[in-house]
């Protein structure tokens, strides 16, 4: 409860903030207090994720890009009003949303009862691996972790060419072609 | 750079462990929380802090650009590879069974492989895209 409190305390600071600076800074510090919520959930490979790319990688990659832009946000030039109003119908719909789902923690949830019995009680014994998020993520489910590692593949590419690219033409040498 | 001397000794001492840990998480990951994602991203961490501290430069010698910029396609390859090696077992597309004569062994030997890939491919990424930051940032 207290991580949650925190939580919601950091939210409203990065919202009330114009300084692009303080807003990674408190991205970042919330990205800590979520892996400590994930750790708190017993989610450690998550947390781990959290902490190491939410908290370290992106708060490095967003302040170098703001050493590339101005590092003030400008003031909203247009009524405010919209934006509350579609933000708020998005959260209550969420929370609607939430209102249907299985209650926390049971063991009838039907995520709990589809597939996950049977990695459960034969992981080990077919792949000698200890630690069933590592199973799952590189055997069972060996497809989408290799769709994941095309996506960082492809979004590494081309976020590359986008930096590159344009500073090359500036300087007129083409090393490329 | 002239940077603060408890700053720059402190990063040097760290260095080190920084890269275990990233070693550990990964061929530990088979026990223990982790695996090629996490292991990557704190490699890159590491490089970014050599970078930060002792300048681009530094960072560069520790690994150079031309090397992290090949991990990137080379990951994804390791991947395809090993599940392609299934193949030519005569097993489906990422099916381990064959790399061992045990079943099991063979699917731990996989997962070991495929975690690689993720690794070379995430932190190649990672430290790709922090040189071009701070290349445009001169």
């Amino acid at each position: 409860m207290a991580l949650l409190t925190m939580l919601a305390v950091v939210t409203v600071a990065i919202i009330g903030q114009r300084s692009l600076f303080a807003v990674v800074i408190l991205a970042s510090i919330y990205s800590f207090l979520m892996a400590s919520v994930l750790v708190v959930l017993d989610a450690v490979d998550v947390a781990m994720t959290e902490a190491s790319v939410g908290a370290g990688i992106s708060t490095v990659l967003l302040l170098a890009a703001l050493h590339l832009v101005n590092t003030v946000e400008m003031r909203p030039t247009r009524p405010r009003l919209p934006p509350l109003v579609v933000s708020a119908a998005a959260g209550l719909a969420i929370i609607w949303g939430t209102l249907v789902l299985p209650a926390f923690g049971t063991a009838e949830a039907p995520i709990h009862r589809h597939v996950v019995p049977r990695y459960v009680e034969r992981s080990l014994e077919e792949t000698n691996v200890p630690n069933l998020v590592s199973s799952i993520l590189a055997d069972y489910r060996g497809y989408d972790t290799l769709g994941e590692t095309t996506v960082i593949f492809t979004a590494g590419i081309g976020v590359l060419l986008l930096l590159r690219g344009i500073r090359r033409r500036g300087g007129g040498a083409d090393r490329a072609s | 750079m002239s940077l603060d001397l408890i700053l720059r000794v402190g990063t040097k001492l760290i260095l080190p462990f920084i890269l275990l840990f990233s070693l550990y998480v990964q061929f530990h990951g088979d026990y223990g929380p982790g695996g090629g994602f996490q292991a990557g991203v704190i490699a890159a961490g590491m490089v970014i802090l050599v970078s930060i501290t002792f300048g681009l430069a530094a960072a560069r010698q520790v690994a150079p650009q031309a090397m992290v910029e090949r991990m990137i396609p080379l990951g994804l390859l390791i991947y395809a590879g090993t599940g392609a090696a299934g193949l030519l077992f005569g097993r489906n597309y990422l099916d381990y069974s064959s790399f061992a004569p045990d079943p099991a062994h063979g699917h731990e030997l996989g997962i070991l492989l495929v975690e690689l890939g993720v690794l070379i491919t995430v932190s190649g990424t990672m430290v790709s895209l922090f040189y071009a930051f701070v290349e445009r940032g001169r």
